[in-house]
């Protein structure tokens, strides 16, 4: 499986998937996608990338344990429903603002942290999960 | 009612908490100094209960208090009255002689703040337990006076004994609490209040209820595990495993008594029928008996008080069994007696301990000379204990004597009590008298005289015992009425003479008492042979019961553990399948859901062709050679039901479904190369088959469940609803992403959250494998310039 054109091609593979995700993240509130598929699909990606060129590469890629990204996301989410609370409404009210960039209007609210936060959470903890089976898997092949 | 006046007595209660908080800090200021200013705490409580025994005296009642959990119902209240006041002057009365003591006691100890800060945190439960009038706060206190005595008992932890010890008490005495919360609910139910002085205004409600046995029963079970009752008694002696001062207050004076305390404060509501006159005399006799004998037996000054101790506590139900006027102040006196008297003993015994190093009476002798003041207060309470003029001990033996002398049928009381107090009084003088007179024995230590935070409680409880013998008129108004009132729940004058007024039954009870006492004190050795000889001889008793007991406990447990967790995952996932088909497939069939075949739709060729390709799958998973294959063949199917999926309208669960199966092959995959399972499936035909059978009824379980639904007319009240509200007010068009991230926002924080710890457990499990097999040295050393990258 872990031929040459599959290592060259899965950096770039796993760059498209997770633009990709991040667009499913984004536009998930209109159209079919959404935190959770968006965090599935980057999981996958890191999936590949681990699978192609191993887990220290993955590990170093991504700067934090996945298990801080996941309680990052748990603690964004967790944090998007208090600015309900400063405005009198109950935990977890959504809160829209349109601000006006570049010409464009942006709909910008509390649920868009929160579903960004969801997308943290599942990437970290699957990747964890992935990288944590893996790791072994390597190791044992270098120490037969 | 009168909480303006009384409000502060509800935060006087709360001070020894408020002690507790502050006892560490301050000991490691002053050390055991620290002592001394701590026992201003309860000292200044005594003399804020003091100013209640006027009125109360004069027949006044207090019940007061403040919401504490409105929602269930529960309060902060108060009842005071002659019974909880006399009780609450006596654990802050002897309380700040204790800690005075325990400043002395463990002077030097490491641990002597922690200690400070229990005894502060008991106080505060038994003042807040006597005081209750709430049922459910007068059982949060019952308990924690279990679990601070658990802490002190088991205060010196690196003994093995003092754990078992505190362990035993804390199973014993807070299993009874169990019991006596259901007995209390229960009685609080049936007389429709939640307080006691609401159960107590009932009148003898309670007993004419068809409840009164069950009622009677868990109150005594919570009652006769506190008081150390036969066949509870054994965890009492136990207890000495604490330091001496604990023994003094908890096992003497305080908490052992609570028992007795719940039995006098209930008596109006469920005393005085056939039930309460025979079986508390039954067990309170035969604790007496049991107390006394087995005190006779020991050679240790702690566990002879402790023996006598639990024989007082069975004197004590004894008496209350009767349910008679007369009878009961004699109980009333004779609780105040012993609280005074065997606190001031215990307290002389860890003072011989902690100057003579030993308290084996065998080894003592002759200290009167080196511990003068010590030996007085020794003396004084010996002589209240043992029932002479003019002492209290004797004024209380006195009054019950002759209440029992003119009650009907009570000859085997009166035998009992004689046989009891005799031998009471040989302890009496064995654990006063003995070490202190004859010829100057050798012991461990060289003895001197105790420090001044040593003998002055001894001394000021054992000076008490004459006082209050003394001034008997005013001990009557102020201590034995009051009680008896409460205990009677009607009113009641006493009049209390030290010099008796006729020469009757009690009197030359009293005297034989002495006399056969004497003879016992003399013969104490001969005697301690014979009762040596018998329990050798019986071997078994309730202490080696109690962990035969815990240890058939650990065996059951074992069983359980084995029959419920065998360790292999395919038990787990057949128990668990098996279970999931029985919910699945038991409703219909008992409560015959009509399943009706659907109408079959029209299947278009590609629909067909999709079908066929999950089926294909399926054929695949079952007849694979190696899992591997069959891995992915699972996948394949799932991958045709996500394009149904698609198909059918539902593109977020197909997305999400080709994405779930994706990774799960992977992981699957991966977790298949980690555990080493083996390639290809190696399960006899029997095993299989049986599969098989499962794995068939799972697909026919849902079939039929899927069916039920679908044959249920379709209500569209929530689609209805986000559709016409997921744009309007969340702003959204994808129906499914609004309800996960808006409408049910905070379910979805929770299962992230679950996602999260998933990962952590399974990150974890992941761990505790590796970590098992060491690599070989020279492996290692090729694998650590990568493993850096890793971390």
């Amino acid at each position: 499986m872990n031929t040459v054109i599959f290592r060259t091609v899965a950096p770039f593979l796993t760059a498209l998937m997770l633009v990709f995700s991040v667009f499913v993240l984004l536009r998930g509130h209109n159209e079919p996608g959404g935190g959770f598929i968006g965090g599935l699909i980057a999981a996958s990606a890191l999936a590949i990338y681990g699978i192609a060129c191993g887990v220290a590469p993955v590990r170093r890629a991504m700067v934090l344990h996945p298990m801080a990204i996941s309680a990052l996301g748990l603690l964004l989410s967790g944090l998007s429903g208090l600015p309900a609370l400063a405005a009198g409404l109950p935990f977890m009210t959504a809160l829209w603002t349109y601000p006006t960039v570049l010409g464009t209007e942006l709909p910008l609210s509390t649920v868009l942290v929160f579903d960004i936060g969801v997308y943290l959470v599942v990437l970290g903890a699957i990747t964890s999960i992935l990288l944590g089976l893996e790791e072994r898997d390597v190791d044992q092949g270098e120490d037969r | 009612m009168q909480l303006a006046a009384n409000a502060p007595t509800l935060a006087v209660a709360l001070l020894p908490f408020v002690a507790a908080l502050v006892a560490p800090l301050l000991t490691a200021v002053l050390r055991h100094n620290a002592g001394w200013l701590l026992a201003a705490v309860p000292a200044a409580m005594f003399v804020h209960f003091l100013g209640y025994l006027g009125p109360v005296s004069e027949g006044q009642r207090f019940v007061f208090g403040v919401d504490w959990v409105p929602a269930l119902g529960v309060r902060y209240q108060m009842l005071i009255d002659g019974l909880s006041l006399i009780f609450a002057l006596l654990i802050t009365g002897i309380g700040t002689f204790i800690i005075v003591y325990a400043g002395g006691y463990l002077k030097g100890h490491p641990q002597q703040g922690r200690f400070f800060s229990f005894m502060m945190m008991f106080m505060g439960a038994m003042l807040g337990l006597v005081l209750a009038d709430d049922l459910l706060s007068l059982f949060v206190f019952w308990e924690l006076t279990s679990i601070t005595s658990f802490l002190l008992i088991g205060f010196d932890h690196a003994r093995a004994a003092a754990r078992r010890a505190a362990l035993q008490a804390l199973v014993v005495t807070g299993g009874g609490g169990l019991a006596l919360l259901a007995g209390l609910l229960l009685a609080g139910w049936v007389g429709g209040v939640t307080s006691m002085s609401g159960l107590l205004a009932l009148g003898g409600g309670l007993k004419e209820s068809p409840f009164y046995v069950a009622i009677f029963v868990l109150v005594l079970a919570g009652a006769f595990t506190k008081s150390a009752q036969v066949p509870f008694h054994f965890w009492l002696p136990n207890a000495m495993e604490a330091p001496t001062p604990v023994s003094a207050y908890l096992h003497s004076a305080t908490m052992v008594k609570a028992g007795v305390y719940l039995l006098m404060r209930m008596q109006p509501a469920l005393g005085d029928t056939a039930l309460w006159t025979t079986v508390l005399p039954l067990f309170g006799g035969l604790t007496l008996l049991t107390g006394a004998l087995l005190a006779v037996r020991q050679t240790d000054l702690k566990l002879m008080l402790a023996q006598t101790t639990v024989a007082s506590l069975g004197l004590l139900v004894m008496l209350i069994g009767t349910s008679d006027a007369r009878v009961i102040e004699g109980a009333a006196l004779y609780l105040v007696a012993h609280s005074l008297f065997k606190g001031a003993l215990f307290m002389v015994a860890g003072g011989i301990d902690h100057e003579a190093g030993t308290r084996d009476v065998t080894k003592l002798g002759g200290l009167r000379k080196a511990m003068p003041i010590t030996f007085v207060a020794a003396m004084l309470a010996a002589l209240s204990m043992g029932g002479l003029p003019p002492f209290i001990g004797f004024l209380a033996k006195e009054v019950f004597y002759d209440g029992l002398a003119h009650l009907d049928g009570a000859t085997i009381m009166v035998a009992v009590a004689l046989v009891g107090n005799v031998l009471l009084f040989a302890i009496a003088f064995a654990v006063a008298l003995k070490p202190f007179v004859g010829p100057e024995v050798h012991t461990p230590k060289h003895a001197h005289e105790a420090p001044p935070s040593l003998w002055l409680g001894p001394l000021v409880l054992a000076l008490a015992a004459p006082a209050l013998a003394i001034a008997s008129p005013w001990t009557g108004a102020m201590v034995a009425g009051p009680i008896v009132t409460s205990i009677l729940g009607r009113p009641f004058e006493t009049d209390l003479h030290l010099i008796p007024s006729y020469i009757g039954a009690a009197v030359i009870l009293s005297l034989v008492t002495i006399a056969l006492g004497i003879v016992a004190y003399l013969g104490l050795a001969r005697l301690r042979a014979a009762v040596a000889t018998v329990t050798t001889a019986v071997g078994w008793g309730p202490d080696r019961g109690f962990d035969q007991a815990v240890a058939g406990l650990a065996r059951l447990a074992a069983v359980v553990r084995r029959l419920v967790q065998p360790g292999g995952l395919e038990v787990y996932i057949t128990t668990t399948i098996l279970f999931i088909v029985a919910a699945l497939i038991a409703p219909p069939l008992l409560l015959g859901v009509a399943v009706r075949a659907p109408v079959w739709p029209d299947v278009t060729l590609y629909e067909w062709a999709i079908l066929g390709i999950a089926v294909l799958g399926l054929i695949v998973v079952t007849t694979a050679a190696s899992r591997l294959v069959a891995i992915v063949a699972l996948g394949i199917q799932g991958f045709a039901v996500a394009v149904i999926f698609l198909l059918f309208g539902a593109p977020d669960l197909s997305f999400t479904q080709f994405m779930v199966e994706t990774l799960s092959v992977v992981i699957l995959a991966l977790v298949m190369v980690r555990l080493d399972f083996r390639p290809s499936d190696h399960r006899p035909p029997l095993v299989a088959a049986r599969d098989l059978v499962i794995a068939a009824a799972t697909g026919i379980g849902f079939t039929l469940l899927l069916l039920a639904v679908v044959g249920q007319p379709f209500d569209s009240v929530l689609s209805d609803f986000f559709a016409e509200n997921s744009r309007a007010i969340a702003h959204g068009r994808n129906i499914v992403n609004v309800i996960i991230v808006d409408f049910r926002g905070l379910d979805t924080l929770g299962e992230i959250a679950v996602v999260m710890v998933t990962g952590l457990a399974v990150l974890a499990l992941i761990g505790l494998r590796a970590r098992r097999p060491a690599p070989a040295m020279p492996a290692a050393a090729a694998v650590a310039p990568k493993a850096e990258g890793r971390l």
